[in-house]
């Protein structure tokens, strides 16, 4: 974020028009989007996914993805079109002129290789510097990166350290050739907030330290203003709008953007209900000889919502695991309904089954392909309540207009639907069970800003008409204020904290809820400088 | 770990291997004495034998014996008549050996000529995927593949024996044969092995690679820069390793098996044919051996694949 910029002309992207190659044909990406970057700015790419934000940022270096091609359109870096570059030239800008940091770290490093090697392969290319100043210059970067252990990091393999470590190392990858360019898509994507604050800062640090230039792809907008001096929305494959960051978020001119961060202004008022449909006590649960629960205590109030929030191993969702049985606790009871339930799954009735139903992360996998939509929420009312043929039919159709779908599903298969739709049918699903419990392991988070909205209000919906209780696992705090009662926040496999809504949200926190919420991007191009200044007085 | 659960596996394979032809009808004795075979005279063979003991004894003798490198004697080449001192049977031992050192030759000059070879092509079929080179390349290995020895070995021998008179069509090879003439006279049957292996490891190696150029970090490594050999050999093929060596294992094992009936179709003496020999004359040791030596191998090769899939995987090599 350096004020003074020498406006110099780095990258023009021209008129770019892309087409990808799927389901037997041609779709456009990308129609016509325009992109200028000067030397030392960094420009934010926002959008759902679909937008083209990920194409853009590749086209930026001249590379599609296998199945895409440039239709149209000029690539001007440093004043050569790379779209008519032949591969052996573009391989010569390629990692060292501008380098590229993935979504992924963990897939993104190549398992075999130690990360030293990996962190210098493209400079080595140059031949500009020998391998031990390239490696003293490499664990500098991990100095200034603020990884653990810096002098030492790059012997281990890409196995051996954590997520926010391997993103923070591909930073120190993409910056020792000491590039012109750097294309960051989704670097924090896969972070949980709490590493995700440490990995933004780094990076921003050194992106300034160096003046690179850089585009920002992300979805998510708060993020985008703590990075991007300018942002640029796009939409299937246009541009919507684009603005300086302040502009952009005091003022954004487009309905589309507006809309972006529609999602964090759902609140629900809490409620709560003295009547409990689920306690589980003093739960310990193991995988293997690895211990993940410990005296884990919670009680779910009855028709009401609670969020368990918490960081990837936190245990949040080994808990909803415990719960439908499919991990048997080591100790400690669950109590449903008044009456204890018996750990194993095998051992609890059909009535106990279908009254505690599970909706998964991931409506992709959580669907047999080959199964039509109607055999899908069939199946369970037949099972469960026996219901068959014609009577069974109008059950389902019943249930798809609940979920604000019609009849017309009926014969499609999941891959004909939607992201938002498959999880909509995979919530039908649960409520063929007619259950009282469902237990919603972070369903949102697969999903973009709009259709999340979509999918809470309808949860909403569905709890107000039918009185089912909500578990909701979660990792977003903007989620857990739009639809929960009650909030419980787990930390290494324990319970910090539970209680009403506003009692955990507002202050004064234990201090690992502390951590976790005041992590949690805002719209504020100040908040991370403003977080960071606190954390560290 | 895996070193015992080998160990168990050639056990339960002997106690197979023993019990199988425990059960087998007809028997040795009857079968040497032929036309003078009185019940007396075959009591007393099979004593001298020792068929007369329950199996389960036998099967343990012939066990403690093998753990000592002693595998018995030979049943053929003894003679008929009780005490007659013109006894020529042989110790298995010293009956196989060399036909075994045969088979580890020509089985040993095939695998050094097939898995280079095989894995040169898997790679550069994979290089230049969906090329006319990998078409044909992969389109002409499916037909080696699915050919049987035994023909692949006839059209060697009509190529290269009849109508072009090469390579001999006999490869009888005895202990004072040259390596040079060895080498020529196990021609043909070295190249039908190196054949008939060849295209399943070198569709092996290219699918194997293949499946990896599709990982993100292939991606990640093309957008660095680096060229498309570097892709492959140095970001594809570390991560191969497992799934290449698991095939070649198989196809060496294949390999030394399959050498069954192409010694049988060259002539060539080795262990396959050996043992060919010994099952139609009902000689119950060296079956007993040879059988013992191929599952060993099977074992064996497949501890060594185990072991490159180990040592070329970091996440097994240094746990976390």
């Amino acid at each position: 974020m350096t004020s003074n910029k020498s406006k110099e002309l780095l990258l023009e992207m021209k008129n770019i028009h892309i087409d990808g190659f799927s389901d037997e044909r041609w779709h456009k990406i990308l129609k016509g989007v325009d992109l200028t970057l000067y030397r030392g700015e960094i420009l934010g790419l926002i959008g759902e996914s679909g937008a083209g934000k990920s194409t853009m940022g590749k086209a930026a270096m001249g590379y599609t993805q296998p199945g895409c091609k440039i239709i149209k359109g000029e690539v001007n870096f440093n004043g050569t079109d790379l779209a008519k570059l032949t591969e052996f030239e573009k391989r010569k800008i390629w990692g060292t002129k501008i380098s590229y940091v993935a979504q992924s770290a963990a897939a993104s490093f190549n398992p075999a290789h130690r990360l030293m090697d990996q962190t210098i392969s493209a400079s080595n290319r140059l031949k500009i510097n020998p391998t031990d100043v390239l490696k003293k210059d490499a664990v500098q970067l991990y100095e200034s990166l603020q990884l653990p252990d810096a002098e030492n990091i790059g012997d281990r393999y890409p196995h051996q350290v954590s997520g926010g470590q391997l993103q923070r190392i591909m930073t120190a990858m993409a910056m020792s050739p000491r590039p012109e360019l750097i294309i960051f898509d989704e670097p924090t994507t896969a972070l949980d907030v709490t590493t995700q604050v440490e990995v933004l800062s780094a990076m921003r640090s050194i992106v300034d330290k160096f003046n690179t230039a850089a585009i920002y792809i992300t979805h998510d907008l708060a993020v985008v203003a703590q990075m991007a001096d300018r942002i640029k929305v796009l939409r299937y494959g246009e541009e919507v709008e684009e603005a300086e960051t302040r502009d952009m978020l005091s003022n954004p001119k487009e309905e589309y953007t507006k809309s972006l961060w529609s999602v964090r202004s759902l609140i629900k008022p809490e409620e709560t209900n003295q009547d409990y449909i689920l306690s589980i006590k003093n739960i310990d649960a193991a995988y293997g000889s690895s211990k993940v629960l410990h005296n884990v205590s919670i009680d779910i109030p009855m028709g009401k919502t609670v969020a368990i929030v918490g960081e990837s191993g936190s245990g949040k969702s080994t808990t909803a695991r415990v719960i439908t049985g499919l991990l048997p606790q080591l100790k400690g009871e669950i109590i449903f309904d008044g009456k204890k339930l018996s750990p194993k799954l095998e051992q609890r009735s059909k009535e106990e089954l279908r009254k505690i139903q599970i909706i998964f992360q991931m409506p992709d996998t959580a669907m047999n392909p080959r199964q039509t939509v109607d055999e899908i929420i069939g199946r369970p009312i037949e099972f469960y309540q026996g219901i068959k043929g014609k009577e069974r039919e109008s059950k389902v159709i019943e249930l798809l207009k609940m979920i604000e779908l019609d009849e017309t599903f009926l014969d499609r298969l999941p891959s004909e639907l939607s992201g938002g739709q498959k999880q909509r049918i995979c919530i039908a699903r649960a409520l063929a069970a007619n259950p009282d419990l469902i237990i919603c392991d972070e369903v949102t988070s697969a999903l973009d800003q709009i259709v999340q909205e979509g999918i809470l209000k309808l949860l909403q919906k569905l709890q107000k008409d039918l009185g089912v209780t909500y578990i909701f696992i979660t990792h977003d705090i903007a989620t857990v204020k739009a639809i929960s009662d009650e909030i419980v926040v787990m930390y290494q496999g324990e319970v910090v904290e539970q209680g009403l809504k506003n009692k955990i949200l507002n202050p004064p926190h234990p201090e690992y809820t502390e951590l976790l919420l005041s992590s949690v991007p805002e719209m504020d191009p100040d908040w991370l400088t403003n977080l960071l200044n606190k954390r560290s007085s | 770990m895996r070193l015992s659960l080998g160990l168990v596996t050639v056990f339960a394979f002997s106690v197979i291997i023993f019990s199988t032809f425990s059960f087998l009808p007809g028997d040795f004795a009857t079968e040497i004495l032929g036309q003078s075979a009185t019940k007396s005279s075959v009591k007393a063979l099979r004593a001298e034998l020792g068929l007369d003991k329950p199996p389960v004894t036998r099967y343990f003798d012939w066990l403690g014996n093998v753990f000592q490198g002693d595998f018995g004697s030979s049943f053929s080449g003894r003679s008929k008549v009780q005490g007659d001192q013109g006894d020529r049977s042989r110790e298995v031992v010293g009956l196989i050996i060399p036909r075994l050192k045969n088979t580890l030759f020509l089985t040993g000059v095939a695998a050094a000529l097939a898995i280079p070879l095989s894995l040169m092509l898997g790679i550069s079929s994979a290089l230049y995927r969906n090329s006319y080179y990998d078409r044909s390349a992969t389109g002409v290995s499916l037909v080696t593949v699915s050919s049987p020895e035994f023909f692949t070995a006839y059209i060697f021998i009509l190529l290269l024996a009849t109508l072009f008179p090469v390579f001999p069509t006999i490869s009888n090879v005895d202990e004072d044969t040259s390596l040079v003439e060895r080498f020529y006279r196990t021609a043909l049957p070295v190249f039908t092995l190196t054949l008939i292996t060849m295209g399943h490891m070198m569709r092996m190696t290219r699918s194997a690679i293949i499946n990896i150029l599709s990982s993100e970090y292939i991606e990640m490594a093309k957008l660095s820069g680096a060229s498309r050999y570097e892709v492959i050999v140095k970001h594809a093929l570390p991560n191969a390793w497992a799934p290449i060596s698991q095939v070649i294992a198989i196809n060496l094992a294949y390999m030394l098996i399959g050498s069954v009936v192409v010694e049988y179709v060259f002539n060539y003496q080795g262990i396959g044919r050996l043992m060919v020999g010994s099952v139609y004359n009902r000689d119950l040791p060296v079956v007993q051996a040879c059988a013992l030596i191929f599952a060993s191998t099977y074992v064996i090769l497949n501890l060594i694949a185990d072991l490159i899939g180990i040592i070329s995987n970091p996440r097994l090599l240094y746990p976390k």
